[in-house]
Order: structure tokens, then C-alpha cells, then sequence
């Protein structure tokens, strides 16, 4: 198995990184992946789900990036411009009728596929659990919206809109649903300001949260 | 906001010009002023806010409904009210930590938010296999104590909501008895940190079995009490029969799950189709009604009480055989160093282990420290694990970048997608039943919004 160069390297261990660093952990490098593309055998009813959707669907090679299984799940990440053919595909020829929403994820680090789209799907006839991934950049943050396919997904669209900035096309009506209407920013995205002040206290002042090191 | 010099100046109801017609402010107290000046207007079609303060919304929920007389048109659903940024703060605190707070989400159903993210954090960890027996059985007793106290929370105060007052009183009174359970178990009623990747946080109490065992009996005998008041009640069933229909295809395509999909007839349950925490060694049946309205959710609920006792006294037989057994993964790369121990100050470390750490071993006080304040490092990878939680499918995205803290914590809250479904329900029925349907719903603000 592969690893993906997709998260930040990590520097040192309780955040010192200065000549005040007399543990020695200072000097220590993590390089953290994620789990990249599995090869068949996939095990399980996964290939039977990959058989059944190449099948179904002549554009597979084209339109899955890759397949990545993990921790006995399955991950399709799909192109975007493929996303909602996809999705028609999944829903009426492989029986996956559920669509359990939508989670954002934002990797700062993965230039140009900054950030990623996450749909659990839920297949009741079949009793199966597939999952697919879409990666988009930051600067152009466009992919279409299930909405058409699978109407549960609109409320879910419109929290990864507010908290990641990924717009939706074709969403019914994409607006902020848990922030307030006039909120900026998306606040889940890691470069986020946490803002706040610092507080002083019995002369003692402690910093704003974004100044902390447990926020770091 | 202006008020034309003709009119009566009401305090409580009064009205100005917008572009998009008369807007009407109703606080409360005197209404006779509305309804004349709503007489006088030409139009039919009323606009109406209901919530986010409003005592038959569940909490912070707000509806706007359009209505033509009493026949709702069109309805959509606010919410954000009740946001606190929990998925976020998670992302700043160690994988142990993150319990505390995932716990606060849904908050009338704290252990399985809390069962379902200790499923993802130990699948992400490889470790779920190791899981010792007890603490799994121990989870499964909770989540069915928690089950049945969510349940009578969804019942007292639907029914009240509906004017029925006598439930809420007994409801109530038998879910006290669960949170006793909970208290004499964690220590506390609500939000209790519980469940820890890895195990549950301490063992059960001594004479904890006997204690269950007779509260499951207090409990089968007094739930005849709301049955008696309700089942076949002709008000009652004229209030919610046919009322907030929702059929098979309209809940797949919106997501819905729980209770509002087996009232459709299908036993989706995933305690049954996909077990967790070794729901497959239980024996309890799936209960489902084939109305797809207010009242087969209702009878639901209250069949699934049974269901729930039936498991926890399974709960009780298996805990009875594994007396002294541990209730944490043995991995001290993982456990936290002690278990917590009761003492005469309240909840605390043991005193056998700050005699060691504090006494006799160095390096395990370095350890303690360690894995206390940093925490543990999970591999780099993501999960999506599920959890039949008393609204339907509880679902956690855990993702990690191979450090002590959640890189992204997203719940799939079953709240918050079921609650979608009031307008397909409630458009084109009668005002007074949009209450029934969101109660049938069941929904937790702090699930929806987080």
C-alpha cells in the first residue's frame, strides 16, 4: 500500500521550538499519510461493488482517481465533473439509496486538492456501506450538488457550505444554516482566526486563544 | 418601528409596512387589535414565525409557516440557534477530551454520542477487537438505560405538547429512575464522559446488578401506567393517526432514519442489520408499525421500552459472569494509567496509584503526565462508524493526521437530517398538526446544530 504526501509534517513535541528546548523532543520529525490507493483484491463485497460499478458505468477509469480501502472501508474518490454521474449510478443501478450527507475536510497542505467532500453512502437493500471523496481547490471551490439525487442532502450541502466554503451548483437554495446569514468566513477551515483576547487576571495575563500553544 | 397615529397603540401587538406587505409583531397578552386589523386586510395568505422561543418546538427551533386560513402551504425550518462549535473545539483537544465534549451534542442521548465516536476513535486505532467484554457489555446497558430515557422525554413532552399533561408526569418519573442508574454508574446524570476510546471510565459500583435488576422491574410495571392512558385513547389517536405521513421513498431520498423509518414498516435497525458493541449475541426484536404517521412512531417508542429492558436484563446476566473482569484495553500506551476510584471528595484518581506514581515509580508519573496531557497518537486515516442512537442512525466522520487530536470530527446527526423531513410532512395539513409532526420527529437542537 501507497501513502499519500497529503498532511502537514510535524516539528518537535509540546510546542517548543526556540534554544528553550532542553527535552531534546524539539528535534523530532513526523511524517504523517494517509492510507493511498489499494490494489485489487479489495475483499469483501468491495470488489463486488467496484465489479458491479464498472459495469454499470463504462467511465469508471476515467472517473475514479482512485480506490483506497482502509480499516475494512471503501473509498471512491471520484472527479468532480464525474461526481453526479456517479451518484445517479450508485443510487439506481448499485441500490445505494441513501446518502448519509456530506463531510468537509480541509488539508491546507495538499495544493490544489485542498478541499475534499466526503459522502457515506448506505446501501438498505444490499446492506452495504461504500463512501465516496471528492478533492477540489481552494481557489476554485465548485462541485455539484446531490440535492437532485439524493433531496436529504440539501441541509448537509448547505453545512459544508457555511463551515467549509464549498459551493454547491444547482443547490436549491445555498445559504449559511448554522452561522448567522451574515457571518464571514467559513470557520472549520484550519487557517480559520480563532481570534478572542487576552485576559488578564490577578496580574497575570493569559493570551488569546489563537496565541496559545494548545491551540497551535 | 412606526405606528400610524389611527390606530390603537397595543403593546403587545403591533403591526408596520414592509415591502413585502403588513408585518404583524405578536408578543403576547391583549389580541383583540390583531385580529380586527387582520380582518380588514384583503389577503388570505399569512405568513407566521413560530420559535425559536417556542414551547412546542423542542428547544431553539424555528418554523416559518405560510398559511391559507389554517392549512399550512409552505413550510421551512431555521435552525443555528443553538450552534456551539463543538465539531471545531474537538479538533484542539486530545482523542480522550474529545468525549467531554461530543457527549454535549445530542444531549438526551449522551451515551451513544459518546459510544459512536469511542467506535470510530478505536477503529482508527485498530484496537476495536480488544475491547475488553465488559466494557462493551457495560456500553450496550447504558446505551439501553439511555435509550429508554430519551424515549420518555420523546413521549412525556410530545404529549404534552399535544395537551395531554398525566404522561409528562410519569415519563419523567421513570426517567429519573434511568438517570439514577447513570449517576450511581458514572457519577453523573447527563453528559458523563463515560465511554473512553478504549473502555468505559471506571467499573460498576458494587451491588450495581441488583440495583438494575430492580429498576428494570420498577420500570416494566410503571410504563403500563402511559399505556393505559394512551394506547386507543380516542384523543390521542385523533390528535396523531394519519397525521404527518411520510412513506418509504420519501424517507430514503430524505435521509431518515430511527423510528420515522420503521414506521413505515421497514425494520431498519442497525443494531440488527449491522451490529456494533456485539448487539448480535442480545436477543430483541425490531419493532415496527405500517401507518407512516405520528401515531405508529408513538407506539414504536413505546414498544421499543420493552425491547430495551429486555436487552439490559441480558446486560445484567453477562455482567453478573464477568465480575472483576476489566473494563479498559490492557494497551497502557492507551488506557489512561488509573481507574478512577469514588472518594469521600467525589470522583478522583485511586489513591493506590498517586501512592505509586507519587511514591515509589518515576517513570510512572512521566507516563501519567504524558498520556494525560498530550495524549495518544492515532494513524493517519479516516473512519465512518454508526450507532442505532434513539433517533436513527448516528453516524461519526473521525479523521486523523496521525497526531494526539481529532484533524476532523464531523457527527452525521440523525436530528439533524430528520428534521428536513417536517416540511414534506406537515405542507398541506392543518396547523395544529405541525406540532404532532416535529414531536413524532423527535428532534435535539443540540444534535441539529452542534
Amino acid at each position: 500500500m501507497t501513502k499519500e504526501k497529503d498532511l502537514a509534517i510535524g516539528h518537535g513535541l509540546f510546542g517548543t521550538s526556540d534554544t528553550g528546548d532542553t527535552s531534546g523532543f524539539g528535534g523530532l520529525v513526523r511524517i504523517p499519510a494517509h492510507p493511498g490507493s489499494t490494489e485489487r483484491p479489495y475483499g469483501g463485497y468491495f470488489d463486488d461493488v467496484a465489479d458491479d460499478l464498472e459495469r454499470a458505468y463504462p467511465d469508471f477509469a476515467d472517473a475514479i482517481e482512485r480506490v483506497v480501502v482502509d480499516r475494512g472501508e471503501l473509498t471512491l474518490h471520484v472527479k468532480r465533473e464525474k461526481l453526479t454521474e456517479v451518484a445517479l449510478v450508485l443510487r439506481d443501478k448499485l441500490r445505494f439509496e441513501m446518502c448519509l450527507g456530506v463531510s468537509g475536510v480541509h488539508y491546507p497542505n495538499e495544493t490544489g486538492r485542498e478541499l475534499h467532500a466526503v459522502y457515506p453512502l448506505l446501501s438498505m437493500t444490499k446492506n452495504q456501506r461504500i463512501r465516496l471523496e471528492v478533492s477540489i481547490p481552494e481557489s476554485d471551490p465548485h462541485l455539484p450538488s446531490l440535492v437532485e439525487v439524493w433531496a436529504g442532502n440539501n441541509w448537509n450541502e448547505r453545512e459544508a457550505f457555511d463551515m467549509f466554503g464549498i459551493i454547491f451548483d444547482g443547490h436549491p437554495g445555498l445559504t449559511r444554516i448554522l452561522m448567522p446569514d451574515d457571518w464571514r468566513g467559513h470557520p472549520q477551515r484550519k487557517d480559520y482566526p480563532l481570534g478572542g483576547i487576552p485576559v488578564e487576571y490577578k496580574g497575570a495575563t493569559v493570551p488569546p486563544p489563537n496565541e496559545r500553544r494548545s491551540y497551535r | 418601528m412606526s405606528q400610524s397615529s389611527d390606530q390603537v397603540t397595543d403593546p403587545y401587538a403591533s403591526s408596520r409596512e414592509t415591502t413585502e406587505g403588513k408585518v404583524f409583531s405578536v408578543t403576547g397578552g391583549d389580541w383583540d387589535s390583531l385580529v380586527t386589523e387582520i380582518g380588514a386586510t384583503k389577503e388570505e395568505r399569512v405568513v407566521v414565525n413560530m420559535g425559536p422561543q417556542h414551547p412546542s418546538t423542542h428547544g431553539v427551533l424555528r418554523l416559518v409557516l405560510e398559511l391559507e386560513g389554517e392549512t399550512i402551504t409552505e413550510l421551512r425550518a431555521g435552525i443555528g440557534y443553538l450552534h456551539t462549535g463543538i465539531e471545531k473545539n474537538a479538533e484542539y483537544r486530545n482523542w480522550t477530551q474529545g468525549v467531554t465534549f461530543v457527549t454535549r451534542m445530542d444531549y438526551l442521548a449522551p451515551l451513544f454520542n459518546e459510544t459512536a465516536y469511542c467506535l470510530g476513535v478505536e477503529k482508527l486505532l485498530g484496537i476495536t477487537n480488544d475491547v475488553p467484554e465488559k466494557a462493551t457489555v457495560i456500553r450496550v446497558m447504558m446505551m439501553e438505560f439511555n435509550r429508554i430515557a430519551s424515549h420518555m422525554v420523546a413521549l412525556g413532552t410530545g404529549a404534552l405538547e399535544l395537551g395531554a399533561l398525566s404522561p409528562m408526569i410519569f415519563c419523567f418519573r421513570e426517567r429519573e429512575k434511568c438517570l439514577d442508574i447513570f449517576e450511581m454508574i458514572s457519577g453523573l446524570r447527563m453528559n458523563m464522559a463515560y465511554v473512553r476510546p478504549g473502555g468505559v471510565a471506571q467499573d460498576l459500583p458494587p451491588n450495581a446488578i441488583s440495583k438494575i435488576r430492580e429498576t428494570v422491574r420498577e420500570l416494566r410495571r410503571d410504563f403500563k401506567d402511559n399505556d393505559s392512558i394512551l394506547i386507543g385513547n380516542s384523543i390521542w389517536m385523533g390528535r396523531t393517526a394519519g397525521v404527518g405521513y411520510l412513506d418509504l421513498a420519501g424517507c430514503t431520498t430524505l435521509g431518515i432514519t430511527g423510528p420515522v423509518l420503521r414506521s413505515t414498516g421497514m425494520p431498519w435497525d442497525l443494531r440488527k442489520v449491522q451490529p456494533y458493541c456485539g448487539y448480535e449475541n442480545y436477543e430483541f426484536d425490531v419493532v415496527t408499525a405500517d401507518t407512516c404517521d405520528v401515531y405508529g412512531r408513538f407506539l414504536i417508542r413505546m414498544n421499543e421500552l420493552e425491547q430495551s429492558l429486555r436487552i439490559i436484563e441480558q446486560c445484567a446476566d453477562k455482567l453478573e459472569k464477568l465480575e472483576g473482569a476489566p473494563v479498559m484495553v490492557a494497551d497502557k500506551k492507551i488506557a489512561w494509567p488509573s481507574q478512577l476510584a469514588l472518594g469521600g471528595d467525589g470522583l478522583g484518581n485511586s489513591l493506590d496509584h498517586i501512592r505509586e506514581i507519587m511514591g515509589s515509580s518515576m517513570e510512572s508519573l512521566i507516563h501519567h503526565f504524558k498520556l494525560v496531557t498530550e495524549g495518544f497518537r492515532v494513524p493517519a486515516g479516516q473512519v465512518y462508524t454508526a450507532v442505532e442512537s434513539p433517533r436513527g442512525e448516528l453516524g461519526v466522520h473521525l479523521v486523523s493526521d496521525g497526531g494526539t487530536r481529532p484533524y476532523r470530527l464531523h457527527f452525521r446527526e440523525p436530528s439533524f437530517n430528520n428534521l428536513q423531513s417536517t416540511s414534506a410532512m406537515c405542507e398541506g395539513s392543518l396547523i395544529a398538526d405541525v406540532v404532532a409532526a416535529v414531536a413524532s420527529i423527535d428532534p435535539v437542537m443540540g444534535g441539529v446544530d452542534r
